[in-house]
C-alpha cells in the first residue's frame, strides 16, 4: 500500500516535471490566442465591430469580452472559423453592425469633392490621398471598403462601388 | 542515332486501355478543305493578335489575317482561301476551358488558292529567325500552345532538347501517325530547334507501344547522321508525356514546383511542333493545319485528319462520316484531360489534338460517390507524389494551410487518382475548383496582411503626431511660464496676429 | 448538335468499393470451405449469424444517424467484417458470441468513429478482442480438426445448430470431451512447463509444419491472399512485411535455441498469421496510407504478434498487434509522407 502510494506519487510528480520542462524549454508551437484570432479576421480595420481595429477586437474575443459574430466583412465564414478555433457554437452573424464588404471600395466623386481633407486622416489604411483645397482620390488597391470615411464627408461625395468595376 | 531505354520507372501513373487501334489503322487523311473557318485571335498562351483583314476582303491560303504584336504571341493565318464574313466574338475551346474570344470568320470559296510565292526566306540572324517563327504562327502543338519562338529563347542555357513523342493519353494518336509518316521531317525540325537553342543533346522520347514510329524515327535519325540525336523508348504509362514527368524520366531531375523545365535547362517540344517548324523553314509554309485524331465509338470512320486550323468541329466530324449511334459526350482532347463540349459548332484551334465522340459505355457515367476508404491507390497513382485523399479533406474543409502543405498547386490534374478511386470521388474536379478558391484566398491573405501593416503605420503616425503636438505645446508653455521677456514677446506676437487678421478683414470689406 | 457536358476525366473508373469487398469474399471462400470440412458446420452458422447481425446493426445505426442506408449496405463491407470475425471465433460457440462480436465491430469500431472510411481500428479485430476479453471461456473452446486417426467427435449440422441456439449437446457428449487446446495453446503451455519444442511437436494434433487441419486452412487463406495480390486488390507491402516482421525474429530465435522456440514454419501456418497478413492488416481504412508507411505498419504487426505469442499472456497476438499498430497509423502517416514532386 505504502509502496504503491509512493511509486504512483513519484510517477505523477516526475511526469509533472517533464510537462513543465517541455513547456518551458521547447519553443511555443502556437501563437497566443489573440494573434490566432486576429489572423482569422479580415484585418481590414473597419471598426464595425465597435472596437477601433481588428487587433483590439481580437484581444476582446481572446479575453472573452466580445462575441465572435461582430465582423460583417468577414461574414459567416469568419464566424465559423472563429467558432472552430475557439471550440464554441456557431452564432448567427450580427447584421445590425454594418455591411462593410471586402468586395467593395470607396470612390470619390471628383465633381463634388471640395478638398476639405476630412476623409484623409480617418482612413485607417491611408488609402485616401489629397491635400487641403485639392480634389481627393482613393487608391482602390489599398481601400478595404470599411465605410469609415463616408460619415466624414460634408458633401456626401464618397460612395462604395464594386471592387472589379 | 542511338536508341536507349531510360533506367528509371515512372512515378505513379496508370496503364490505361489505349483505344488507339481504330484511328491508327489507316494513314492520315489529307486534303480536307472546310466550308467555313473560325480563326480565334488568341490561340496561344499570351496576348491576342491584331486582325489585319477587313470584312468582305478576300484572303488566300497562307495569308496572315492577324499579326502578333507582342513577344509572347503568334500570328494567325488563313488556312484556306475565302472571304472574311465577320470579325466577332465566338465561343472557342482553349487549353483548359471554353472562352468567348474575338474570331475572324471566313467563308471558304473551295478553291483553296495559295498565296503566291513561298513567303519570306529563312533568315540568317537568330533574332530574325525567332521573329520568323512567330510570324509563322507556330505554337506548341502538344496542347500547351505556348508560342514556340518564345520557348526557343530560354533564359537559361539549354542542356537537353527533348522532343516529346510520348502520347500517353487514351484515344490520341495524331503524334504517333505523324511520326510514322513524317519521321524525317520531324527529325529535321528537331535539328533546327537544336541549332537555335545551341543544345548539346537532343532526345526524342517515344513510348514503347509505338514500334512503327520508333522504327521510322531511327531510320530518319540515322539518315541525318547527327551524333547529338538520341531516341529514348519510354514505358507506356499515363501521364509520362507530361513535361515535368518526362524530364524526371529522362534526366532524373525534378523540375522545382516554382520553375518551368526551361529554367533548369530542359526544353520540351512536341513532335508536331517540330514538323510545323520544318514546314516553315524548308517550304516557307506557316502553321495552317494540324493533325487531329477523330476517335470514339460514336464516329463512323475514326481516323487522323490533317485539319485546317479554324475548321468547325461539326465539319470535321462530317468529313469522318458523321456520328453513329447515340453519342453521349463530345470530348476535345484525350479522355483523361480533355473536356466535354456542349456543341460541335466551335472550331479546331492550334491546340486541339483529339476529338472523341463517345457513346455511353465509353465514358464515366457513375457520379455517385462513397466515403474514402483510405486505400491509398490515389497516392500510388499520383505522378506528383501527392496524397489526394488528404488534399480532398483539406479542400472540402477549406483548410488553406493544409492545402498548401499537401501541395494543391503541384497537382497537374492528370486524373489518375480519379480513375483509380474505388469510391468514385471526383477528386480532379474538387482540386480544380479548390485551386480557384485557394488562389482567391491567397490574394485575400496578402491583401489582409498588407492592410494590417498599413493600419499599424497609420496608428503609429497618429500617435507620433499627437505626441509631437503635445511636446511642442509643453515646450511653449514652459518657456512662457519661466521667462518674462518671452512672455511679453508672445503677447505682442498674438496682438500683431490679431491686428493683421482684422486688417485683412477690413481690406476685404 | 448539342451534347451534355460532364467534368473530366472521362475515363470510366477502374475500381469500386463493392468490387473490392466482393473480391475479398471470393478470396476467403476456399478457406471457409476448408474450415467447414475440418471443424464442422459451426463456422457456417457463425458466419450467418454474424452477417445478419452486422447488416442489421449497420442498417440500424445508419437509420439513427439519418444517413441513406442502401449504398453503404450493398458495399459488402459489413459482410467482410462478419466473415473475418467468423474465422477468428471457435466453430463451437453459442449464437450470441458472433452476434455480440459483429454488433460491437459495426457499432463501436465502425460507426462510432463515423462509418466506413473513418474508423481508426479494424472493426473485425475490435469485435474479436471485445469477445476475447469479455468471454474468454467461450473463445477458447476449440474442437480438434477432422482427421481420420484423431480422437475426435464429429458433430453434424443439427448438433452444431442446437449447441449454437440452446447450448444443448447430443446426450452422450460433454463439452469437455469435445474441446481440445489449439496447437498455439499447446506450444505456449508446453514451453512454459519446460517441455522442449520437439516434445510438444510429437503430439497427435501436429502435422508436418504446424497444427493438422490448420495447415490446410491457412494454405487456402494464402491462396486467397495471392488472388488478392494478383487482382491488385491489395498491395504487397503489408503482407510481405508482416511475414518478415514475424518470421525474422522467429527464425533467429529458433536458430539460437530450437528447443525453446517454435519453428518459423509453425508460426507461419498457425493461428491468424496468414489471415492477418492478407486479409486483416490489409484493411485499407485502418492501415497506413503511403507505401513506406505500410512497410513499417506491416513489420510492426508481425513483430508484435511474435512478441505476444512468445512472451505475452495470449497464445495468439494478431488482433492485439493489429489494433496497436492501427493506433500508431496517424504517427506513421505523418512521418512517411512522400516528398512532393519538385519540392525539397
Amino acid at each position: 500500500m505504502l509502496i504503491g502510494t509512493v511509486v504512483l506519487a513519484g510517477l505523477a510528480l516526475g511526469l509533472c516535471a517533464v510537462l513543465v520542462l517541455t513547456d518551458r524549454l521547447l519553443p511555443a508551437g502556437r501563437d497566443p490566442v489573440a494573434e490566432q484570432v486576429e489572423s482569422l479576421l479580415p484585418r481590414i480595420q473597419c471598426a464595425q465591430c465597435g472596437y477601433p481595429g481588428c487587433r483590439p477586437y481580437a484581444e476582446a474575443i481572446a479575453a472573452g469580452d466580445a462575441d465572435i459574430n461582430r465582423c460583417p466583412p468577414g461574414g459567416e465564414e469568419t464566424v465559423r472559423r472563429l467558432a472552430d478555433l475557439l471550440g464554441r457554437e456557431v452564432p448567427a452573424l450580427d447584421t445590425t453592425l454594418g455591411n462593410a464588404s471586402m468586395n467593395r471600395v470607396a470612390r470619390i466623386d471628383e465633381r463634388n469633392c471640395i478638398g476639405c481633407n476630412r476623409c484623409v486622416p480617418v482612413c485607417p489604411v491611408d488609402a485616401v490621398v489629397g491635400v487641403q483645397q485639392t480634389i481627393h482620390a482613393v487608391i482602390a488597391a489599398h481601400c478595404t471598403g470599411c465605410e469609415l470615411c463616408l460619415a466624414h464627408c460634408p458633401v456626401d461625395c464618397i460612395d462604395l462601388v464594386s471592387r472589379d468595376a | 542515332m542511338l536508341e536507349y531505354t531510360p533506367d528509371r520507372r515512372p512515378t505513379g501513373g496508370l496503364r490505361l486501355p489505349a483505344h488507339k487501334e481504330a484511328s491508327t489503322a489507316q494513314p492520315i487523311a489529307r486534303g480536307f478543305v472546310p466550308g467555313t473557318l473560325i480563326l480565334a485571335l488568341q490561340q496561344h498562351q499570351g496576348p491576342p493578335t491584331t486582325p489585319v483583314v477587313r470584312r468582305g476582303e478576300r484572303v488566300l491560303k497562307g495569308q496572315v489575317v492577324a499579326r502578333a504584336r507582342a513577344l509572347r504571341s503568334a500570328a494567325v493565318h488563313a488556312s484556306t482561301s475565302g472571304h472574311v464574313r465577320a470579325i466577332e466574338d465566338r465561343l472557342v475551346p482553349s487549353v483548359h476551358a471554353i472562352h468567348r474570344t474575338r474570331c475572324i470568320v471566313i467563308d471558304a470559296d473551295g478553291e483553296d488558292e495559295t498565296r503566291p510565292g513561298s513567303g519570306a526566306a529563312w533568315p540568317k540572324d537568330p533574332e530574325e529567325q525567332l521573329e520568323h517563327i512567330r510570324d509563322g504562327g507556330i505554337v506548341g502543338l502538344g496542347g500547351g500552345v505556348f508560342p514556340t519562338a518564345e520557348k526557343l529563347r530560354p533564359h537559361t542555357p539549354c542542356k537537353v532538347l527533348i522532343v516529346n513523342g510520348v502520347e500517353c493519353e487514351p484515344y490520341i494518336s495524331c503524334d504517333d501517325m505523324l511520326m510514322r509518316e513524317a519521321a524525317a521531317e520531324i527529325i529535321d525540325g528537331a535539328l533546327i530547334m537544336r541549332d537555335l537553342l545551341a543544345a548539346p543533346e537532343c532526345i526524342v522520347a517515344v513510348e514503347r507501344d509505338k514500334p512503327q514510329a520508333i522504327e521510322a524515327l531511327l531510320e530518319a535519325g540515322r539518315a541525318s547522321g547527327d551524333a547529338s540525336l538520341k531516341l529514348a523508348d519510354i514505358p507506356t504509362v499515363y501521364p509520362t508525356g507530361g513535361e515535368r514527368q518526362l524530364v524526371e524520366m529522362l534526366t532524373g531531375e525534378e523540375v522545382p514546383s516554382t520553375h518551368y523545365p526551361s529554367e533548369i535547362g530542359y526544353i520540351c517540344q512536341n513532335v508536331g511542333t517540330a514538323y510545323a517548324l520544318h514546314r516553315l523553314v524548308r517550304a516557307g509554309e506557316p502553321l495552317l493545319s494540324r493533325v487531329v485524331t477523330v476517335a470514339g465509338e460514336g464516329i463512323a470512320r475514326p481516323q487522323n485528319v490533317e485539319t485546317p486550323i479554324g475548321t468547325p468541329i461539326g465539319e470535321l466530324i462530317e468529313f469522318c462520316g458523321g456520328y453513329v449511334g447515340d453519342v453521349d459526350r463530345l470530348i476535345l482532347g484525350g479522355s483523361m484531360m480533355g473536356y466535354a463540349l456542349p456543341n460541335d459548332e466551335m472550331p479546331i484551334t492550334k491546340g486541339s489534338n483529339c476529338l472523341i465522340a463517345a457513346v455511353r459505355r465509353e465514358v464515366r457515367q457513375d457520379f455517385s460517390e462513397r466515403f474514402c476508404i483510405r486505400c491509398g491507390n490515389c497516392a500510388t497513382a499520383c505522378p506528383a507524389r501527392l496524397l489526394p485523399q488528404e488534399l480532398l479533406r483539406a479542400a472540402r474543409d477549406n483548410d488553406h494551410a493544409l492545402l498548401d502543405e499537401f501541395g494543391l498547386n503541384d497537382c497537374i490534374e492528370c486524373g489518375c487518382c480519379d480513375v483509380i478511386c474505388p469510391s468514385h470521388i471526383p477528386l480532379t474536379e474538387v482540386f480544380r475548383n479548390a485551386k480557384f478558391a485557394h488562389a482567391r484566398y491567397q490574394r485575400q491573405e496578402v491583401f489582409s496582411a498588407e492592410t494590417q501593416q498599413r493600419f499599424k503605420r497609420h496608428e503609429e503616425r497618429k500617435r507620433a503626431n499627437v505626441q509631437r503636438g503635445k511636446a511642442r505645446q509643453d515646450h511653449l508653455r514652459h518657456e512662457v511660464e519661466t521667462d518674462e521677456a518671452a512672455r511679453q514677446k508672445a503677447i505682442e506676437a498674438a496682438i500683431k496676429r490679431a491686428r493683421q487678421r482684422r486688417g485683412n478683414d477690413s481690406d476685404a470689406e | 448538335m448539342q451534347f451534355d457536358v460532364a467534368p473530366g476525366p472521362h475515363t470510366a473508373p477502374i475500381a469500386s468499393v463493392p468490387l473490392t469487398m466482393r473480391r475479398v469474399l471470393y478470396a476467403l471462400a476456399p478457406a471457409a470451405f476448408a474450415h467447414v470440412w475440418f471443424f464442422g458446420s459451426g463456422f457456417a452458422i457463425n458466419f450467418v449469424v454474424a452477417t445478419a447481425t452486422a447488416l442489421a446493426a449497420e442498417a440500424a445505426v445508419l437509420r439513427l444517424r439519418r444517413r441513406p442506408t442502401r449504398v453503404p449496405l450493398n458495399d459488402c463491407s459489413a459482410i467482410v467484417t462478419a466473415a473475418l470475425l467468423s474465422f477468428a471465433i471457435p466453430p463451437l460457440a453459442p449464437w450470441w458470441i458472433p452476434a455480440f462480436g459483429a454488433a460491437s465491430a459495426i457499432v463501436v469500431a465502425k460507426h462510432l468513429y463515423g462509418g466506413l472510411g473513418r474508423n481508426l481500428f479494424n472493426p473485425a479485430m475490435v469485435g474479436y478482442v471485445v469477445l476475447l476479453i469479455s468471454f474468454p471461456a467461450e473463445l477458447t473452446q476449440w474442437i480438434p480438426p477432422r482427421m481420420g486417426d484423431l480422437d475426435y467427435q464429429h458433430l453434424g449440422f443439427l448438433a452444431h445448430l442446437s449447441y449454437s441456439l440452446t447450448g444443448a449437446l447430443p446426450a452422450d457428449i460433454t463439452i469437455d470431451a469435445l474441446t481440445r487446446a489449439t496447437p498455439l495453446d499447446l506450444v505456449k503451455e508446453g514451453l512454459r512447463s519446460a517441455q522442449t519444442y520437439s516434445e510438444i511437436r510429437a503430439g497427435s494434433l501436429f502435422g508436418g509444419i504446424a497444427g493438422r487441419g490448420w495447415e490446410w486452412i491457412n494454405s487456402f487463406i494464402a491462396l486467397g491472399g495471392l488472388y488478392l495480390l494478383y487482382t491488385g486488390t491489395i498491395r504487397w507491402q503489408i503482407p510481405i512485411m508482416l511475414l518478415v516482421g514475424l518470421l525474422f525474429p522467429a527464425t533467429l530465435l529458433w536458430l539460437v535455441d530450437a528447443d525453446r522456440f517454435a519453428t518459423p514454419g509453425f508460426h507461419l501456418f498457425s493461428g491468424a498469421t496468414l489471415l492477418g497478413a492478407f486479409f486483416i492488416a490489409t484493411d485499407p481504412v485502418s492501415a497506413a496510407e503511403s507505401d513506406r508507411g505500410r512497410l513499417i505498419f506491416g513489420a510492426g504487426i508481425g513483430f508484435l504478434t511474435y512478441c505476444i505469442r512468445t512472451w505475452g499472456g495470449y497464445p495468439d497476438g494478431m488482433a492485439f498487434s493489429v489494433l496497436l499498430m492501427n493506433s500508431a497509423v496517424p504517427l506513421i502517416d505523418r512521418y512517411t509522407r512522400p516528398r512532393i514532386y519538385g519540392r525539397n
